[in-house]
């Protein structure tokens, strides 16, 4: 089982070896030549105002939320989806059973998207 | 692959006495090391050449020549950029956070890189299929946002941080869509390992077993997927993170030299993801016409088979990028959670109802298939 992942890991060893090695050729290779100027950050050419390092839009918080909201989902929807399709070849209650019971869930998710579009979460402006 | 191993452990140890002495995982460690390298020079090579590909057609789009200096058309023009980088100044400003700045391109290196590990390029080609395996592909692909946000806010430069935090809100948003649809891929072919997920598309003609021809939801849900997916690759017409327009390079404006060019090889790689997950849930993988014999160049059709059909989606997403005119941000935050959302919440239920009524059968229904 987890043998499965030695892979894995050696191939992301593998990338994060190449990624460093090329780092430390360009290095070693490039030239160093540093100067206050160059080392300002970039405003198409004016000089730095104000501190980059600022409180941004609360814009971005509700986006989270909801996406926490609906990518919790993964994690009950996605076993469900791994079985369901023996369960939708089962007999009579067995079938009305998968359906029914993840149906109420994804019911009660979309409820709660709706609930937000209408309160405005979803608007951008 | 185990025989192969075998026989080229017995090589070495006929070869070299001392190495018989070594333990087994010390081989087993070797051999995944060379394999991971192999895996990554291919997914570095289609990287590199899609960089080229996607220039030329960009000319061609734009009724221009494209570079053709570099070799024959100007192939190794990916080869020569990369050179070139590699001898630039790696410039870090001076009121950056260094060690995230410099962190966030490995991150988003290996976060793309990762997820070439389980594709299914063949019936036997792999190397690895794990029962998580798409999961795993979401999880290692959020590695990129990471790495974009810590890039972008790391470089301490506002285009860098406006960048950045689009693009985290962006990747963030699709990937509800994104997981729903592949929800109903899940739920279409019963398994989360990419293997088993292509060996369920099997069906009449090689064609009619795919998941998107399993239900008129499922068809559905297959474009909600991809555009999703473009979305989550920051590529145009949702290229806000690093419109260039309004945000200079947006998370990127800073980065330079060897660290620059990952950001953007990491791009290039994950066209031909998009493409070969694409295809692995919905398009029957290394699924051919005709059904692969099951022996090595069996194997190698499947290859082909899997490679043309991840090919096709590059030149897709290429073509997409030339085309379309970029969206606001508003109307890319209403086309995720006021379109998309909704209809994948309804492919996902939609093909549940299809199952229960149609079972198993496979062309919208019509056909049935065999175990």
């Amino acid at each position: 089982m987890l043998l499965d992942y030695i892979p894995v890991l050696a191939l992301m060893a593998a990338a994060a070896g190449l990624a460093l090695a090329f780092t430390l050729m360009s290095e070693l290779l490039g030239p160093k030549r540093r100067s206050a100027e160059k080392q300002m950050p970039f405003e198409c050419g004016n000089p730095s105002s104000g501190n980059p390092k600022r409180r941004f839009s609360v814009k971005f918080y509700p986006l989270a939320v909801l996406f926490l909201l609906l990518d919790i989902e993964a994690v009950f929807l996605y076993p469900w989806a791994t079985i369901y399709r023996e369960l939708s070849q089962g007999k009579g209650w067995m079938m009305l059973f998968g359906f029914a019971e993840m149906g109420l869930f994804i019911a009660l998710l979309a409820l709660a998207l709706f609930y937000a579009w209408k309160k405005g979460a979803l608007e951008w402006d | 692959m185990k025989e192969l191993l075998d026989q080229l452990i017995a090589l070495a140890v006929e070869k070299v006495p001392l190495l018989g002495q070594a333990p087994d995982w010390v081989f087993y460690l070797l051999w995944m090391l060379v394999a991971g390298a192999a895996l990554l020079v291919y997914a570095s090579l289609i990287a590199g050449i899609t960089s080229w590909v996607e220039r030329r057609i960009a000319g061609r789009m734009q009724a221009r020549i494209g570079p053709n200096r570099v070799g024959p058309r100007g192939f190794f023009q990916w080869i020569a950029d990369g050179l070139k980088s590699l001898f630039k100044e790696d410039v870090t400003p001076a009121n950056a956070d260094k060690p995230l700045f410099r962190l966030a391109p490995y991150l988003v290196f290996t976060g793309m890189f990762g997820a070439w590990a389980v594709l299914p390029y063949s019936a036997r080609l792999y190397a690895a299929d794990l029962n998580v395996g798409i999961l795993y592909v979401m999880a290692i692909t959020s590695l990129v946002v990471i790495g974009i946000l810590m890039g972008g806010w790391a470089s301490g430069n506002k285009w860098g941080l406006f960048g950045a935090l689009r693009s985290s809100a962006q990747i963030v948003s699709y990937e509800v869509p994104a997981g729903l649809a592949i929800a109903t891929a899940v739920a279409l072919s019963g398994s989360l390992s990419l293997q088993e997920m292509v060996r369920a598309q099997a069906g009449p003609l090689g064609i009619l077993g795919w998941n998107i021809f399993k239900s008129p939801f499922a068809l559905v849900a297959f474009f909600v997927y991809f555009i999703a997916a473009v979305a989550e690759g920051n590529r145009t017409p949702f290229d806000l993170p690093e419109a260039e327009s309004e945000l200079v390079a947006g998370y990127n404006t800073e980065y330079s030299g060897m660290r620059f060019v990952f950001f953007f090889f990491a791009e290039w790689a994950n066209l031909f993801l998009i493409g070969a997950v694409s295809t692995t849930l919905f398009l029957g993988g290394w699924q051919g016409p005709l059904a692969n014999p099951d022996t090595w160049w069996g194997v190698m059709i499947g290859a082909g088979w899997f490679f043309l059909k991840a090919c096709f989606f590059v030149f897709v997403l290429i073509w997409i990028r030339w085309t379309l005119p970029r969206l606001r941000v508003d109307q890319l935050m209403a086309m995720c959670w006021k379109y998309l959302v909704p209809i994948a919440f309804v492919c996902l239920i939609g093909t549940m109802l299809w199952m229960s009524v149609f079972g198993d059968r496979a062309f919208f229904g019509l056909v049935a298939v065999g175990p």
